[in-house]
């Protein structure tokens, strides 16, 4: 028999709000004027409104995958609601709910990634052999953002080794570096400051080749079963889950094997903010978040007790640690 | 119409434009419907809002004289304690929500992180001038309510600052408050040159 205890926090049925009741109240607070009113008070708040019933119109697609040993984590998966309409993605704007808004239509088909650099075996995977290539497996891991909230998404990818693997480096790869699709058509943050966060594009970032090639390493293709959304980072991104978020580049169109470490992003805008490495590490502050402790963004809204301790390395440590043997921390954050 | 009675109603749709938007926005961060991070959102609805409201309460003046139409101070005191409401939300908000009740942390994080720092200097300014704004007190002070409550300069810039420092890179919406402060405090030029004078 099975035996089910239920947790005080959890819903029944009868507590969620019809939809159709859902709706009306909605059109009661317009009819109310209190999108005039609250748009004088703070006209930015207004668009989150929508958030719920928000509809994507970009297509993802069920995608086949095998469990791996990171499938099974203890810790409580994010919504995807929550994952995919809460994205730091400046190409499609500076503010949390805009990539979601603004990334639908983003086209990710034809899309073509370049392996280069120092490698004896360039190559170019198109969209169809993101997918084909390489054995896709799920990943359930937790995604530290240098903001202190974190979240943890089941991915879908392939070891980011065996795509390098297959290009064969030769003895001057020492770094790889990785950019992210330049095209302001499509993407209005790189046309448009305001929306763009005032940072500058395209979006670069590094690993050192060791980093690259740990187990960890993780190049997605797809979250919760199906190819990812734009706004995740649609069609392949870097996920490397004992980093900051902001090290793991979306929307990637070239991973260069290079000799010298490469500049990155954040570094360029910021250097004494933000690191080459970026490890998550809760003894090292960013100037304005103590990085000690963290929100995990799962549910249960304002009154959700969900501030805990960071751990060192995001609790990869034991995947990780040795990568790091001697180096200063500190200086090397 | 006679002043007491456009004031009745002015101060009537400030009631309604600044509480009930608060009460929907904390219901909604309460049942999670208030996208994916009602805690970061509730604090910077609060956060900007007190803002807002701290501009509006130096657009009154300049508006009063521009327009001729002097009644208009008398909703100014509203306008300022509803700006303390708002304030008192967002650092209650950051406290209780976001640090959830870590005192220590608190503590730490207004210590440690400049533009908290300040935001923590422009609460205690608009705490003193929120609880001297009652008239018996205000009364009882005499010319030093004045000295006090031109603090209220001081205050907004702070509150632009903190909002500047705690952007990332996006400082295109904090420029735009700092102009519109400027644009403000310019109207106050001859007032600044007496100060200075003296």
């Amino acid at each position: 028999m099975l035996i089910k205890s239920k947790k005080k926090s959890e819903l029944v049925e009868s507590q969620v709000t019809d939809e159709a009741i859902y709706y009306s109240r909605r059109k009661v607070l317009k009819q109310l004027g209190f999108v005039g009113a609250s748009a004088l008070i703070a006209g930015n708040s207004l668009p989150k409104l929508a958030w719920a019933n928000s509809n994507s119109s970009f297509k993802t697609t069920a995608l086949d995958f095998k469990k791996s040993q990171y499938s099974d984590i203890q810790d409580k998966l994010t919504p995807e609601q929550k994952v995919i309409s809460h994205n730091n993605f400046y190409e499609f704007g500076a503010k949390k709910d805009q990539p979601a808004e603004l990334a639908q239509n983003f086209k990710v088909d034809p899309w073509q990634l370049k392996i280069t650099g120092e490698v004896d075996k360039p190559f170019t995977l198109d969209y169809n052999e993101l997918f084909s290539s390489f054995t896709i497996e799920e990943r359930i891991y937790r995604l530290r953002c240098v903001e202190a909230w974190s979240i943890v998404i089941p991915w879908l990818g392939f070891r980011l080794a065996d795509v390098l693997k297959k290009a064969q480096p030769n003895s001057k790869a020492k770094y790889v570096a990785f950019k992210t699709l330049h095209d302001p058509k499509q993407m209005p943050g790189q046309s448009n400051r305001y929306l763009g966060g005032g940072i500058k594009y395209p979006y670069v970032e590094g690993l050192r080749i060791d980093e690259a090639m740990n187990d960890l390493s993780l190049l997605s293709v797809g979250l919760y079963g199906k190819t990812l959304p734009p706004q995740n980072g649609a069609p392949i991104r870097l996920v490397t889950p004992w980093k900051y978020g902001f090290k793991s580049i979306k929307s990637i169109v070239e991973i260069k094997l290079v000799e010298r470490k490469p500049k990155t992003t954040w570094n360029k805008l910021a250097p004494n903010e933000y690191g080459f490495y970026a490890n998550v590490n809760p003894e090292v502050d960013h100037p304005r978040w103590s990085q000690a402790s963290e929100r995990r963004l799962t549910g249960g809204g304002l009154f959700a007790r969900n501030r805990i301790e960071t751990q060192m390395f995001n609790g990869y440590g034991e995947e990780v640690a040795d990568l790091y043997k001697g180096m200063n921390l500190r200086k090397n954050y | 119409m006679r002043n007491s009675v456009k004031i009745f109603l002015l101060k009537t749709v400030i009631h309604c434009a600044a509480f009930i938007p608060a009460a929907i926005m904390y219901y909604l961060a309460i049942m999670d419907k208030l996208g994916s991070d009602p805690v970061e959102e509730i604090i910077h609805f609060t956060g900007i809002s007190a803002l807002n409201i701290l501009l509006l309460t130096l657009l009154i003046s300049p508006m009063a004289k521009y327009l001729k139409q002097g009644w208009l101070v008398n909703v100014r005191r509203l306008l300022g304690l509803y700006a303390f409401f708002y304030a008192c939300l967002h650092m209650l908000s950051f406290l209780f929500f976001e640090l959830q009740f870590d005192f220590s942390l608190f503590i730490d994080e207004v210590i440690e992180r400049p533009y908290i720092t300040v935001g923590m200097c422009a609460y205690a300014i608009i705490l003193m001038l929120a609880f001297t704004s009652w008239s018996k007190i205000r009364s009882k002070m005499g010319k030093k309510w004045q000295t006090l409550h031109n603090y209220n300069y001081l205050l907004v810039t702070l509150v632009c600052i903190h909002f500047y420092w705690s952007v990332k890179s996006e400082i295109i919406e904090p420029s735009i408050y700092f102009i519109l402060l400027f644009f403000l405090l310019y109207q106050r030029k001859d007032k600044f040159k007496r100060w200075f004078k003296r």
